[in-house]
C-alpha cells in the first residue's frame, strides 16, 4: 500500500501549469464535448420515454405488428441506444482522449510541467 | 400447478434438491474464498483486491453485484404481474450505467483510493465530508441489504418449505452468517470471485429459461405477449397497469424513473468496484462489459417475466408465498420441473449471497477507512488496525441487516421496489456531490455537506412518511397492507419513491451551500483533481505480490 505522502509526486505549481497548458485544455474540451451533450441526449430520450409511458397511454399502446406495440418497441429502443452510446464512447475515448491523456501522463511523470512554458497563460 | 401449491403447504419442488444445489454453490465459493484469502494483508488488498482484477473480470463482478435478487426475481415478477410497468425498472437500471460510464467511472478510478469519500476529501475539508459520505454510504447499503435479505427469506419460504416466522428468521440468519464469513475471510478478492461465478451462473440460467420460454411460443415475441395477454388481460402489454391508475401513481412512476437512472452512479458498492482494477482504461472496459451483460440479462428478464405471466398466470403468482418475487422460480418449475427449479433457485440464492457480501464489504470499508482511520485517528491509525476495524464493522453491519431483513421479509415487500428506494437515496445523497466535485471548480465543503445531508435527510424523511412505511391500502389477496408497519397510518407524502423531490433538492442545496459559503474554493486542489482525473497521473497502482 502506498502511504498518502508518496502520492504527492507533483507540486501544486506543476498541476497548475499542467491544467493551464494548451494540451490539457484540448483534452478537457474533447472529453466534455462528447460526455456532456451525450449525457443530455440520453437523459432527455429516457425521460421522454418515461413521460410517454405515463401520459401517452394510447400512443404507446398503438399496435405495430401482432401484439408488439409502440411502447415495447421504444423500450427496446432504449436498450439499442444504450449499447450504441457505449460503443461510441469507447471509440471516442480510444481515438480522441486517450492519446493526449497518455502523453500528458508520461510528461507529468517526467516533471516536464515544472517550469514556465511557452503557450501557458500563467507563469 | 395450483393444486400442487395448495397440497404442499406453499412449497414447490423438492426441498432436498433445492438445498443441495445451493449447498454445492456455497461449497465451491467457500473454497475459492479461502484460496483468495492468502493475499489479504493490506487495506488495498482487503478493500480493492490489490487493484489486480482485470477489466473483463471486473465487468462480470459488476454485473454480479448489480443483478441482485431485485433484478432477477423482482423485475421478472413485476413484468409477470404488472406487465409493461415492470419493464421500466430494467430500462432505468440499464440506462443509468451511461452516467457511470461517461461521467464517473474513469475519473473516480484516477482520483480516489477506496471509497466514494476519498474523491470528496481530495478537495474539501476531510473530517466533515468523510463523515457525511460514510453516513450516506451506510444508509444506502442498509436499504439495499434490507431488500436482499427480504428476498432471501421469501425465496427460502417458497423453496425449502420453511413457513413459520421463526424458521424464516433462522434462514435470514444463516444467509447473514455466510455473507459475513465471505467478507471476513475473502475480502474484496474473495467477494469478487464469488460475484464472477454468480454472474456467469445467473446469466446462463436466465438464457436457458429465455430460450425455453421462446421455444414454447415458436420464438415469436408477439405470441409470447399474446399468451401473457390471454392470462392477464390487454393491460399487461400496455403502460399503466401498476402506475397508471391516478395522477399520484403517475407522478410516482416518474419519480421512480428518475431515481433509477440517477442512482446507479451513486451506489457505493458499484463505485467501489472501480478501484479493484489497475487503471482507468480497465475501469472503462469493466463498465462496457457490465453494460452489455446487464442489458442482455434485462432482455432475458422481459421474456421470463412475460413467460411467467403467460405460463404460470398472474393470480397464481400473487397467491404463492413470496408473491411477486416468486414468478421466476414458479416459471422454472412450470418449464423444467424440480430440476430446473432447483437450479434456478440455487442461482437466485447465490445471487443474494454475493450481492449481500459486496454490500457488506463496501459499508465496512467506508466505516473503517473514512470514519475510523481518517476522522477518528486523523490518518494515524496503526498499521493493520484499519483492516481489523473493517472486519469488526462487517460483523456489526451483517447483524443489523439480519435484523432489518427479518422485518422486511415479514412485511412481504417487492424487492425491486425496495432496491428502488436505495437508488433514490444514492441519487439524492451521493450523485450530486460526486458530479459537483468532479466538474465544478467553485464547489465547497459547505456545498457538499448541504447536498449530502439535505438529500439524505429529505429522502429518508419522505420515505418514512410515505405509504411504504405506513398507511398503504390493504391488499385483498393477502389481507395485509403493503406498508412496512401494519395497522397504523402516519403518512402524508403520497409518493412511494421520493426521488422526484429529493434529487432536485440535493442538486439545489449543493449549489446554494456553495454560493453562500464563506470558504474560498481551493484552486490548487482543483487543478490537481482535474489533471489527475483526466490524465491518470498519480493514480493508485496495483499491488505487486
Amino acid at each position: 500500500m502506498t502511504p498518502p505522502t508518496e502520492r504527492k509526486l507533483l507540486t501544486p505549481e506543476e498541476y497548475r501549469q499542467a491544467q493551464d497548458s494548451p494540451e490539457f485544455t484540448e483534452l478537457r474540451r474533447r472529453f466534455r464535448s462528447f460526455a456532456v451533450p451525450m449525457t443530455v441526449a440520453f437523459l432527455a430520450w429516457y425521460l421522454l420515454y418515461v413521460l410517454l409511458s405515463t401520459y401517452a397511454h394510447d400512443f404507446m399502446s398503438t399496435q405495430v405488428f401482432g401484439n408488439i406495440n409502440l411502447g415495447i418497441l421504444l423500450g427496446l429502443g432504449q436498450f439499442v441506444t444504450t449499447f450504441l452510446i457505449t460503443q461510441l464512447y469507447v471509440r471516442h475515448a480510444g481515438k480522441s482522449t486517450d492519446p493526449i491523456a497518455d502523453e500528458m501522463r508520461q510528461r507529468l511523470e517526467a516533471h516536464e510541467f515544472a517550469g514556465p512554458r511557452e503557450g501557458t497563460t500563467r507563469g | 400447478m395450483a393444486d400442487l401449491i395448495a397440497a404442499d403447504a406453499g412449497t414447490i419442488g423438492e426441498p432436498a434438491i433445492n438445498i443441495s444445489i445451493f449447498g454445492v454453490f456455497v461449497l465451491i465459493t467457500l473454497v475459492i474464498t479461502f484460496r483468495a484469502s492468502r493475499n489479504n494483508k493490506s487495506a488495498a488488498d482487503f478493500y480493492a483486491a490489490g487493484r489486480n482484477i482485470s477489466g473483463t473480470q471486473n465487468g462480470l463482478a459488476i454485473a454480479g453485484d448489480y443483478l441482485s435478487a431485485a433484478s432477477f426475481l423482482g423485475i421478472a415478477g413485476a413484468i409477470a404481474v404488472y406487465g409493461y410497468d415492470g419493464f421500466l425498472y430494467s430500462i432505468g437500471f440499464l440506462v443509468a450505467w451511461l452516467v457511470a460510464l461517461l461521467l464517473v467511472a474513469e475519473l473516480l478510478r484516477n482520483t480516489a483510493r477506496f471509497t466514494m469519500a476519498d474523491v470528496l476529501a481530495f478537495r474539501m475539508r476531510q473530517g466533515p465530508v468523510r463523515t457525511a459520505a460514510a453516513l450516506s454510504t451506510l444508509v444506502v447499503s442498509l436499504f439495499y441489504l434490507l431488500a436482499q435479505m427480504a428476498g432471501a427469506g421469501g425465496l427460502v419460504t417458497l423453496l425449502l418449505g420453511v413457513t413459520g416466522e421463526a424458521a424464516q428468521a433462522a434462514t435470514v440468519v444463516v444467509v447473514g452468517a455466510l455473507m459475513i464469513f465471505y467478507v471476513l475471510v475473502g475480502g474484496m478478492r474473495g467477494t469478487t470471485y464469488v460475484q464472477v461465478i454468480k454472474a456467469s451462473l445467473l446469466i446462463i440460467g436466465a438464457l436457458v429459461m429465455t430460450v425455453w420460454v421462446l421455444a414454447e411460443y415458436g420464438f415469436n415475441l408477439s405470441s409470447l405477449i399474446g399468451g401473457a395477454i390471454e392470462n392477464g388481460g390487454q393491460a399487461v402489454a400496455e403502460p399503466g397497469a401498476q402506475y397508471g391508475l391516478t395522477n399520484v401513481t403517475k407522478l410516482d412512476f416518474i419519480s421512480l424513473g428518475l431515481a433509477l437512472v440517477l442512482g446507479t452512479a451513486g451506489l457505493p458498492h458499484v463505485l467501489m468496484r472501480f478501484y479493484t482494477v489497475p487503471t482507468a482504461k480497465d475501469a472503462r472496459k469493466s463498465v462496457v462489459v457490465a453494460i452489455w451483460l446487464i442489458g442482455i440479462f434485462y432482455i432475458f428478464s422481459l421474456v421470463i417475466g412475460y413467460g411467467a405471466g403467460a405460463l404460470v398466470g398472474r393470480e397464481e403468482i400473487l397467491a404463492a408465498p413470496g408473491a411477486v418475487n416468486a414468478a421466476a422460480p414458479l416459471l422454472a418449475f412450470e418449464l423444467g420441473g424440480t430440476a430446473l427449479l432447483g437450479i434456478i433457485s440455487g442461482v437466485a440464492f447465490a445471487t443474494i449471497l454475493a450481492v449481500v457480501a459486496g454490500l457488506t464489504i463496501t459499508a465496512s470499508a467506508s466505516f473503517a477507512h473514512d470514519i475510523y482511520a481518517s476522522v477518528i485517528k486523523k490518518g494515524n491509525a496503526a498499521p493493520g488496525t484499519e483492516v481489523k476495524v473493517a472486519r469488526i464493522a462487517a460483523i456489526v453491519i451483517g447483524a443489523i441487516s439480519i435484523g432489518l431483513g427479518i422485518l422486511a421479509l415479514q412485511a412481504g415487500l417487492n424487492i425491486a421496489f425496495l432496491v428502488a428506494l436505495a437508488f433514490a437515496v444514492a441519487a439524492s445523497a451521493n450523485l450530486p456531490t460526486i458530479l459537483y466535485t468532479l466538474f465544478w471548480k467553485n464547489f465547497t465543503t459547505q456545498g457538499a455537506l448541504w447536498s449530502i445531508y439535505g438529500g439524505l435527510i429529505a429522502c429518508v424523511t419522505l420515505i418514512i412518511f410515505s405509504p411504504v412505511v405506513s398507511g398503504a391500502p390493504v391488499n385483498e389477496a393477502t389481507g395485509k397492507s403493503t406498508s412496512l408497519l401494519q395497522d397504523v397510518d402516519f403518512s402524508w407524502f403520497p409518493l412511494n419513491n421520493p426521488g422526484l423531490v429529493s434529487i432536485p433538492l440535493s442538486f439545489f442545496l449543493g449549489w446554494l451551500g456553495t454560493k453562500l459559503s464563506k470558504e474560498r474554493p481551493d484552486v490548487d486542489k482543483y487543478a490537481e483533481l482535474e489533471v489527475r482525473s483526466l490524465t491518470g497521473i498519480g493514480a493508485e497502482k496495483a499491488v505487486q505480490h
